[in-house]
């Protein structure tokens, strides 16, 4: 064991570093895109069902076809990173748009209402009132979509991408579990340090009530 | 109905000329009403759930707009007004006051003043001023947030709040009703101490017999969405019209209690 990790440490160290560039450029883009669609959900309903539905519809296909899928598309298929991060994106917008929604549908009608008669625009009830107290709602679903993300991301390496699936490909071809659990186990750890990390902030952000 | 209830006190800040309300699906909530707020006077809006006071309330604020007839204030027509700047211009205080969960005291009562970019200074002095007019230290309040705060506590930083920027108009929609009996008799005692001081035209909203006549210079009597009297709380006493009746049933039954007792 000790010979194994002598001589495959800075390989998984370095796996490492690729997949958490992986999920962490994911995440950025899908928050960047799914905190505002979901505020566009839960202000106009009328959007709400294409837009969630859209999502639901991502979420659906197996993650290798979606690679797959993508693979042909010009700019995107260029670069194996490029291709993972926009189908990981896809699949980490769910619990986002969703979450968002939910969260700003839960504000107290009656706070909406005062911020509404004190004469304050809909920017800012949407800014000042409704975001602030849709944070820790949204976080929890930032959360889940990381988690999902860093389990997802493995399959990054069946396109070239790197990452700790790298590991796990090798070994599936070499039948070779120690090599498969250099790059799960890993992948785990990762998953339940976002996880906790991630619930600590949602917990202090959580408006007092 | 006799006369002098009809007329108003100060020149005329709300006006409402035969206005109504339709909702978008048809249901008429409000008919035809027609009643002049003037400076310095407090309307009350007397009325059982769902008469229409809220929506009464509503129009003022812009908060819907009248779908026949129109609302004036300060002489303009709530439709020129730009919403924003008419709500800005009004004070408004909702049951359970609606302060901002995720702001303290001194954030939601300051809220405007920010918005409205006053020098620090100046808004630090106005909130400071505000909470000792409603009766908490700043000291102790400034800090605290909403959820810190005791029912009645939070009714009053909602009136500090509302009167922040210092509007002409004051709309309450059923302010103390969220309160246990004592403690709603209690600021509703220094409210009625307040209104003088204010000088404000105010509009307040209740089903509560006893308030409308402690608060009001003239009660406005609303049934099913209409108008159906307008007294001073002397003639609203000794008013032996059916609808007025049955709000005094209330009272009486009280005194009739009260007197058996002493018996």
């Amino acid at each position: 064991m000790n010979g194994f990790l002598v001589e495959h440490g800075n390989e998984i160290l370095g796996a490492t570093v690729e997949h958490i560039w992986l999920v962490g450029a994911t995440m950025l883009l899908a928050i960047a895109i799914g905190v505002p669609l979901g505020m566009v959900v839960a202000r106009k309903p009328w959007l709400g069902k294409p837009i969630l539905g859209s999502a639901n519809v991502a979420e659906t296909i197996p993650s290798l076809a979606l690679l797959g899928f993508l693979l042909p598309i010009p700019w995107l298929g260029d670069r194996a990173d490029r291709l993972t991060i926009t189908a990981l994106t896809l699949y980490a917008l769910l619990p986002i748009i969703r979450n968002t929604a939910a969260g700003i549908a839960s504000v107290d009608p009656a706070v909406r209402e005062a911020a509404r008669g004190m004469g304050l625009t809909a920017r800012q009830i949407l800014f000042q009132v409704e975001l602030p107290l849709s944070v820790s709602t949204i976080l929890a679903g930032v959360r889940v979509a990381t988690v999902l993300t860093i389990g997802i991301a493995t399959i990054a390496a069946a396109v070239g991408a790197g990452g700790l699936g790298e590991f796990i490909f090798r070994g599936l071809a070499m039948v070779n579990d120690r090599l498969i659990l250099a790059g799960a186990i890993p992948a785990a750890i990762l998953a339940l340090g976002a996880d906790f990390l991630l619930g600590v902030m949602e917990h202090l952000l959580r408006p007092a009530r | 109905m006799s006369e002098p209830s009809r007329a108003s006190v100060g020149e005329p800040v709300i006006e409402f000329r035969n206005a109504g309300y339709r909702l978008p699906g048809g249901q008429q909530l409000l008919h035809n009403i027609t009643l002049t707020v003037g400076r310095g006077e407090t309307v009350v809006l007397l009325g059982r759930s769902g008469a229409g006071k809220t929506t009464a309330l509503r129009l003022i604020n812009r908060l819907a707009d009248p779908s026949d007839g129109e609302v004036l204030v300060e002489g303009r027509r709530t439709l020129d007004w730009n919403p924003i700047t008419l709500r800005r211009h009004i004070g408004y205080v909702i049951q359970e006051a609606g302060l901002f969960p995720h702001y303290t005291v001194e954030k939601n009562v300051s809220l405007l003043p920010r918005l409205e970019r006053w020098p620090p200074l100046q808004i630090r002095t106005r909130v400071e001023e505000l909470l000792a007019l409603v009766g908490l230290d700043p000291r102790l309040f400034l800090k605290r947030y909403p959820h810190e705060l005791s029912g009645g506590q939070r009714q009053r930083v909602g009136l500090a709040r509302a009167l922040a920027s210092d509007p002409a108009i004051l709309l309450m929609d059923e302010p103390f009703g969220a309160l246990d009996p004592l403690t709603r008799a209690e600021i509703r005692q220094e409210f009625q101490a307040l209104q003088q001081r204010l000088g404000k035209a105010i509009v307040l909203v209740t089903h509560d017999t006893s308030e409308a006549l402690l608060l009001g210079v003239r009660i406005a009597l609303i049934e099913a969405g209409e108008l159906k009297g307008l007294y001073s709380p002397r003639e609203f006493l000794r008013s032996s019209e059916p609808v007025a009746a049955a709000y005094l049933e209330q009272l009486h039954a009280l005194e009739r209690f009260e007197k058996e007792e002493r018996q």
